[in-house]
Parts: structure tokens; C-alpha cells; sequence
């Protein structure tokens, strides 16, 4: 049979890791592959290798049965192939209208960028998005999931008969969820074959019409979806069974605790245009929530309290006892750390080794007389790469070389190592895989069984409400409500997340 | 999502050669009542003389800043450039094909400094101070370290001659200015140098020829360069081995000062012009008030800090954007 595309024994080899190993597959006009596999698979280095960014070490790729080079993504883009990748390309410095079309700018025959048409075919794209930005609007100055739906207009845009998206939900709003996957419904009613990359999984059983799983290089199984199931799909991944996501419920412990002081309280904390009067408690064992949409000032929040800009007002109560938090020395010297969502350009030191970013926070610990003492900083990286399973050939590699998921790993553990009373973690398990996502939360609990208290950012409510004992829901910058355990369902919790919790309380009453 | 637009004003005031010209507009008031000689067709044309110089390499530092890079060179090209001129006219080559030639070389720097950095990634500082020292160095071999004097008329005519009042070289600059400017602004070959300079590897993502970009404007950098030697060695109708020991670090400054970042992905061909103007309508009143030169060396080693300390605050706050 002709496919659209075929792939035969694709090899890719990155020092140290064989990234892709012999990987065919094919993929026909008007289908939807979904392609799975653990942080590390080997999902990123396959489809770069086909839409031209990446060169294979050996392999062949077929379009409609003619064999093709690519040189570079300008080639690739000529036959059709669009990527769009899991770390996001937007160029922050220009406008929304030159990223989508970047570098096909509509010309006149000298070569004249014909403005007008530029900015009104943007206009028209982002119209299907519901989006309404101005086309000339610096894409620095717009929000992450803003900048994702460019990314995806961009590929689509570009006439992709090949679309391949790599995690592309990962910062998007429910509702801009919807509005993609009814997008890739229409692209493959128009005839354009696709390949999907998530760790979503209920995103694969809603767009996929075949998965095909890959682990450590290896291809592992193509099925079509309705063969088969989450448990199926994941134990392919991970090679083992993952009964319970979220791991035992830990409801008892925080009974008797229930009225107990808080050891760390906000009050009143305010910042202009951010956030105001965010005001809460947090216990010790306890892990509290904080649910909200993208935009409600979440992270913000979080950024204030570990004083890494400037607020107008707030203070800090750390076991009854006020503390002052100017800026982030101050909050990790009191033993509050946070891990950011944006590990890219806040979180790690890309082009540093594993075991530096492991040990950056506490290097003192390692300096003998002055003196960083290497043997004992390895010993310390290599015990936290294992206690965290990051996948890398060695802790000499640069976190930029890992994956996504094993790069979020290495945040986490870096963190962990200040040994904080306070943690703060902020989205932990975007582009994480369903493995990884069980170890982080079997961190985070065990932490706070550890008698600490966790802050966990999310805005995935299953994960929230799997293992928190409380919510918190914020609201356009301010705190709407807290949800208990007890209490709780995800209808309360988006009536908050969406500041209609009001109507419904006088609805009931 | 909705993006305000604010009112005009602020609009103008964010627009660095709006913000240029108005200060040399106030400039040229405040240094006009202190003397009567600033306002004189004499000295302005002599200001324009001036920039046709440093305001045509501030085109080609323009564009390699605006790709990310810098060209430290440009002052040992310009001089190379017109050495090479003078000996060649002087061993009888006529004065079309001695220009040509001459270019021809200067644009041959800068295509080195390009595939140093380019293909083997070098950082461009190193680069091309390497090849800023060695290309002086050639030119002192070749001309035994002596000025090249004597011109053919013919050929000095170019840095001397004029439509009435107005000479050549101010004609030549302005009008690359200009057309480099609409190009930079409206051609979609030239615009891929923003995407380079703002994020190399999203514009590699998306198919852009990285390596070809940063060459053709390394290319174009020397070339300008280049020219700006020929003129000056036409003008003075003599090829000095001195000449441009400063004129790196003085077209970097005007560069800055017209909106171009050390961080690549910003700035305009016309920002960058009317930042050399900015620069010789200075050292021009300070001559004109009279104050020593050893204070200028002073107060323009100021100016290059402040146009310094501007770029690394805006990089703060859009870092800061960034992070809120
Ligand atoms: N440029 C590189 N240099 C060295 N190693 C690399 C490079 N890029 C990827 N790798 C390695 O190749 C392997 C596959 O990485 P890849 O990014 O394809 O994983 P992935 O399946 O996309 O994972 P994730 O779900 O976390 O995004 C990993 O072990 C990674 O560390
Ligand atoms: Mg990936």
C-alpha cells in the first residue's frame, strides 16, 4: 500500500545515548498518530529528524513513495513538513505578524514586504483562535500560552500537509484546548496527516486514530486507539504497571492536625497590577493547592512570597513568628524554596552540567576551606540523579541535552537538596510522563509526611485534587476561596477558578 | 486579549530616532545660544562631511548588531581600504578599477570575520579583534608604515567635488542610508537578521539560513567600512595609517544610542545614522565652545557608558517582563 509517509530504520545518536534506534513507521493523509514514550524516548529527536531540524545517522524518509533529503527546516517546510516544537521558537523581539510568518512574509516581486496583507491574513488567522491581538504586538510582551497558540497558528498557517505538534497543550487554557483539538479535527478533515506528541493521555484517546510507543530509542508498538487503554498504553511506556497515579490517600494524618497553628502564614500580600491582599495559612504536613486559571496570578503570587520583586505590601509569619522576606536569599535562608514553572529561563543553567545545577543551591555544603570539593559535589549529584531517576548517561551532561521531563526532574531535585520547611512548586509536572509524574507526587507527599508544607501550583485539577488536602483558588490576582478536602469537587473549584463562586452561593441560598 | 493603544505621545517617545532627533533638535538650540557659529551653512556642512564617514559604517555595525554580533574591525578595514586605494592608484591601476578592487577587499574582510563566526563559531569580540589587529598589521606591511599621499585628481575628486555646496560623500552616505533603511524595514532577506539577532536557534527552527545571514552582513559591514575609507582617503587626498584607531568604538556608541542592543534583534539603519549625528554634532560644539580635548576624550567615553547602562536597562526590564 502507498503511504504518505513512511519512515524506514531511522538512527539518531547523541554522545552517550543512542536517542532513536531503528524506528520505521508510516503515517497516510487525513490520520492522526499520537506518539508516546517516557521523558528521554526519544519523541522530540524522531519528528526533528523528519521535519529536517535534526540529520539522521541512517534511514530513509518517504513522502507519497519519493525518498527525501532534508538539509534543513527550509527544505523540509517546502515539502509540506511543520513542526512545531516543545520548546517554543517565537523570535521574542518581533512583532505577533512576522513570527507566524516568519521568513514568507507576503512580498511584492522586489521583494517588498506588503504590510497590509501581512497584518490582515494574521488577523484572519488568529481569528479562528478567537484571539484578538493586535498583529503588531511584540510576542516578548505575551503571555506563554498566548505564545503557544502562535506557534501552532505558524505551523498551520504555513500550508503543513505534515503537521507534527510536540506537547502542544502544555501551557494552553482549557478552553484554548478545545479550540485546538477542534482545529486538528479540521486539518484532518482537510487531509493533512499529523503527528501527535503528548503525556496527556486522555488527549490521545480524543484525537489519535493509531498510537505507536517508543522506549529508550526503541519502537516499541503501533496500534490503533481503539485497541488500546490507559493501563495498556502506559505499562507499554514505562514497561511496568502504574496502579494508582496519585499513590495512597493520606486524608488521616492531617485529621488531628486539622486546627493546628499555621507555620507559615501571608497576610495582605499586595502587588500592583499582580496580585492583592492574598492572605492564607499553611500547616505543617499539609499540602495546600492553588488552583486558578492561566492569568489568575498564580506564579506571581509565588514569586512575591519568596520576595523576587517588589510588593506594596504583605507581611510574613513563619511558626507564629513574623519574618521579613526582601528577595529570594532571604526566603532560601529561611528554608522557603520555589521551583518555577519556567525552568528554562529562571529555573536552571542550561549549559551547566547536571551535577552543578544539582548542587547550586548549596554549594557551601561542599566547600571545604574555601574549596568546592568535587569528589564529594559527584557523589551528592550521582545519589540525587538515582533518588530522582533523571535519565542521562552521566552527571557530567548538560541539562540542556536532556529531555524535557528529565530536566524538570533535575529542578525538583535541585530544590529538594536546600532541604526546605517551605516548599513552593509551580506546575512540577508539565511535560512530565506518567511515571515521572508518580514519582514527583511520591516526593511531594513524602515531603510533607516529612512534617513540611507544600504549595503546589497547578492547573491540572486532577492532580490538584489527587493529592491535596486543601485548595486554594485565586481569581484575577486575588485569593476567591479555599476548598476542604471534605468539600470539594472540580464543578466548586472552576466556579471559584472563574469568579462566579458569588452567583452560585446566591443561587443556593 | 486586548492590547491597549496608548496615546500617541508615549508611542513617539518609545520610538528611539524620534527620541534622536528631538535631542539634537534641543542640542542644536541650547549650543546656538552660546555661539553664533553652530547655525552656520559652513559648520553644518562640515558636521555632514563629519558623519558621512561614521554614519555610513554605523550601517553595516548596524546590521551586524542587529544580527547579534559586532564587527571591531571596521576601523582597520577603513584604513586598510584606503591604503590599498592609494597604492594601487599609485602603481597605475585606473581610478574605476582601484575602487572596485579596493571594495572588493574590504568586503573580503568582512566575509572572514563572518565565516569565523558563522561557521566556526567564534565569539564575534574575539573575531574580530583578532582580525582588526592583523588586517592594520597587513596594511602597515604593505605600505611600510608611511601615509600614502598624492591622489590623482580624478580619483580625490570623489571626496572633494559636489552638486553646488554639498559634496559627494554626503550625497553617497545618505543615499545608502536611505536605501538600506527601506530595505532593513521592508525586505523580507534583510528582516531575517532581526529573527537571527532576537533568537538564533527559533530562527534556525523556522528555516532561516543562519550562517548565510551573519555572512552577508559581516559582508556588508566591512564593505561599508570599506567605502567610508575610500571616501576619507579622497577627501584628504592621502591615505593615513592611522586613521580609525577609535572608529569601533565610537560607531558601537552612535549604534547604541539609536536603538541597537549589544543582545542582537534590535535597532534601524536610520536609529543608528542619527546616532553618529548625535556623536559628530557633540564633539563639533565641544570644539566650538572650546572645550579641550582631553575633555571630549572624557565626556565621550561618558556618552558610550550611558548608551551602555540605556541597553542594559531595557534588557532588565524586559527581563523582568519576562519573569512577572
Ligand atoms: N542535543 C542533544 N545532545 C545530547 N543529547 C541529546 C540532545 N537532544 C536530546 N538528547 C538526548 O536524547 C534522548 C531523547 O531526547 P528527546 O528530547 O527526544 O526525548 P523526548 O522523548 O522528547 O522526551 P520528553 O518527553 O521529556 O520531551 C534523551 O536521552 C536526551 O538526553
Ligand atoms: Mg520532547
Amino acid at each position: 500500500m502507498l503511504h504518505f509517509l513512511r519512515v524506514e530504520g531511522l538512527f539518531k545518536a547523541y554522545p552517550g545515548v543512542q536517542a532513536v534506534n531503528d524506528i520505521g513507521f508510516t503515517l497516510d493523509r487525513k490520520e492522526v498518530l499520537a506518539l508516546l514514550g517516557e521523558n528521554g524516548a526519544g519523541k522530540s529527536t524522531l519528528t526533528k529528524l523528519i521535519c529536517g531540524t535534526e540529520k539522521p545517522d541512517k534511514g530513509k524518509i518517504f513522502i507519497d513513495d519519493r525518498e527525501v533529503y532534508f538539509d534543513s527546516a527550509f527544505d523540509a517546510m517546502k515539502l509540506g513538513v511543520n513542526m512545531v516544537h516543545q520548546e517554543l521558537s517565537m523570535v521574542g523581539d518581533m512583532s505577533v505578524a512576522e513570527n507566524i510568518f516568519i521568513n514568507r512574509q507576503p512580498v511584492t516581486r522586489s521583494g517588498r514586504i506588503k504590510w497590509k496583507e501581512l497584518y490582515d491574513a494574521t488577523r484572519k488567522i488568529m481569528g479562528k483562535f478567537n484571539l484578538d491581538i493586535d498583529p503588531g504586538t511584540i510576542v516578548r510582551k505575551l503571555p506563554m500560552g498566548t505564545q503557544q497558540l502562535l506557534e501552532i497558528l505558524k505551523a498551520v498557517s504555513a500550508g503543513a500537509k505534515i503537521l507534527i505538534l510536540d506537547e502542544p497543550t502544555s501551557s494552553l487554557t482549557i478552553d484554548q484546548i478545545d479550540l485546538l483539538f477542534d482545529l486538528v479535527d479540521t486539518l484532518k478533515r482537510e487531509g493533512i496527516a499529523i503527528i501527535y506528541i503528548t503525556h496527556k493521555l486522555n488527549e490521545v484517546f480524543r484525537l489519535a486514530d493509531r498510537v505507536m510507543v517508543i522506549r529508550d530509542g526503541w519502537h516499541i508498538h503501533t496500534a490503533p486507539v481503539a485497541d488500546m487503554s490507559v493501563n495498556k498504553i502506559v505499562s507499554l511506556m514505562v514497561g511496568r504497571e502504574i496502579k494508582n497515579l496519585y499513590g495512597e490517600a493520606r486524608a488521616i494524618r492531617n485529621q488531628n492536625n486539622s486546627d493546628g497553628a499555621y507555620c507559615f502564614e501571608v497576610r495582605g500580600m499586595t502587588a500592583k497590577d499582580l496580585y492583592s491582599d492574598i492572605s492564607f495559612g499553611i500547616k505543617k504536613g499539609e499540602i495546600l493547592g492553588v488552583a486558578g486559571l492561566i492569568g489568575a496570578g498564580r506564579s506571581e503570587m509565588a514569586l512575591g512570597i519568596v520576595g523576587a520583586h517588589k510588593r506594596t505590601s504583605g507581611s510574613f509569619y513563619k511558626d507564629g513568628k513574623p519574618i521579613s522576606i526582601k528577595n529570594p536569599r532571604d526566603a532560601i535562608r529561611r528554608k522557603i524554596a520555589y521551583l518555577t514553572e519556567d525552568r528554562k529561563s529562571l529555573g536552571l543553567y542550561l549549559n551547566y552540567s547536571i551535577a552543578l545545577n544539582l548542587c547550586c543551591n548549596k554549594l557551601t555544603a561542599f566547600s571545604g576551606p574555601g574549596f568546592v570539593d568535587k569528589r564529594r559535589l559527584a557523589q551528592y549529584a550521582s545519589e540525587q540523579v538515582r533518588l530522582f531517576n533523571i535519565r542521562t548517561p552521566s552527571i557530567d551532561q548538560k541539562v540542556n541535552n536532556l529531555s524535557g521531563g528529565n530536566q524538570q526532574k533535575c529542578l525538583i531535585a535541585a530544590w529538594m537538596g536546600v532541604d526546605p520547611d517551605i516548599l513552593i512548586v509551580d506546575e512540577p509536572t508539565r511535560g512530565v510522563d506518567v511515571g515521572a509524574k508518580s514519582e514527583i507526587y511520591r516526593i511531594i507527599k513524602d515531603y510533607a509526611d516529612a512534617d513540611k508544607s507544600v504549595l503546589l501550583i497547578s492547573s491540572e485539577l486532577p492532580e490538584l485534587l489527587g493529592i491535596c488536602d486543601r485548595i486554594m483558588v485565586m481569581h484575577n490576582g486575588r485569593v476567591t476561596g479555599f476548598v476542604d478536602k471534605n468539600a470539594w469537587s472540580e464543578e466548586i473549584i472552576m466556579h471559584y477558578a472563574t469568579g462566579t463562586a458569588e452567583e452560585l452561593e446566591k443561587a443556593d441560598a | 486579549m486586548k492590547t491597549k493603544n496608548g496615546p500617541d505621545l508615549k508611542m513617539l517617545a518609545k520610538n528611539r530616532e524620534v527620541v534622536v532627533i528631538l535631542i539634537l533638535l534641543a542640542g542644536t538650540c541650547l549650543v546656538s545660544a552660546f555661539t553664533p557659529y553652530f547655525l552656520t551653512s559652513a559648520n553644518l556642512l562640515s558636521i555632514f562631511m563629519g558623519v558621512s564617514v561614521e554614519g555610513l559604517i554605523a550601517v553595516g555595525m548596524a546590521l551586524v548588531l542587529i544580527n547579534g554580533g559586532m564587527d571591531l574591525a571596521v576601523g582597520s578595514t577603513m584604513a586598510f581600504t584606503g591604503v590599498a586605494v592609494g597604492l594601487l592608484l599609485k602603481n597605475g591601476v585606473p581610478v574605476l578599477s582601484a575602487i572596485l578592487i579596493a571594495m572588493l577587499l574590504s568586503a573580503g574582510i568582512g566575509l572572514m570575520n563572518g565565516l569565523l563566526i558563522a561557521k566556526l563559531g567564534l565569539n564575534p569580540f574575539i573575531a574580530t579583534l583578532g582580525i582588526m589587529s592583523a588586517i592594520r598589521g597587513i596594511m602597515l606591511i604593505l605600505s611600510k608604515g608611511m601615509a600614502v599621499l598624492d591622489m590623482p585628481p580624478a580619483f580625490t575628486v570623489i571626496g572633494q567635488g559636489g552638486f553646488g555646496n554639498i559634496q559627494y560623500p554626503i550625497f553617497i552616505t545618505i543615499s545608502i542610508v536611505i536605501i538600506s533603511d527601506i530595505a532593513l524595514r521592508n525586505s523580507r532577506f534583510f528582516r531575517q537578521s532581526y529573527y537571527v539577532g532576537s533568537n538564533e536557534k527559533a530562527a534556525k527552527l523556522n528555516g532561516i539560513n543562519v550562517v548565510k545571514v551573519k555572512i552577508f552582513n559581516y559582508c556588508i559591514c566591512g564593505l561599508c567600512a570599506g567605502i567610508a575609507g575610500i571616501i576619507v582617503t579622497a577627501r584628504f587626498g592621502s591615505a593615513s595609517v592611522t586613521l580609525g584607531s577609535n572608529t569601533a568604538l565610537s560607531v558601537i556608541t552612535a549604534c547604541i544610542i539609536g536603538g541597537a542592543s549589544l543582545n542582537g534583534g534590535q535597532g534601524t539603519i536610520l536609529g543608528a545614522f542619527l546616532g553618529a549625528l548625535f556623536m559628530q554634532v557633540l564633539s563639533t560644539s565641544l570644539n566650538l565652545l572650546g572645550v579641550n580635548i582631553y575633555w571630549q576624550n572624557l565626556i565621550t567615553g561618558i556618552i558610550l557608558i550611558l548608551a551602555i547602562l540605556i541597553d542594559s536597562l531595557n534588557e532588565m526590564r524586559v527581563s523582568k517582563q519576562k519573569m512577572l
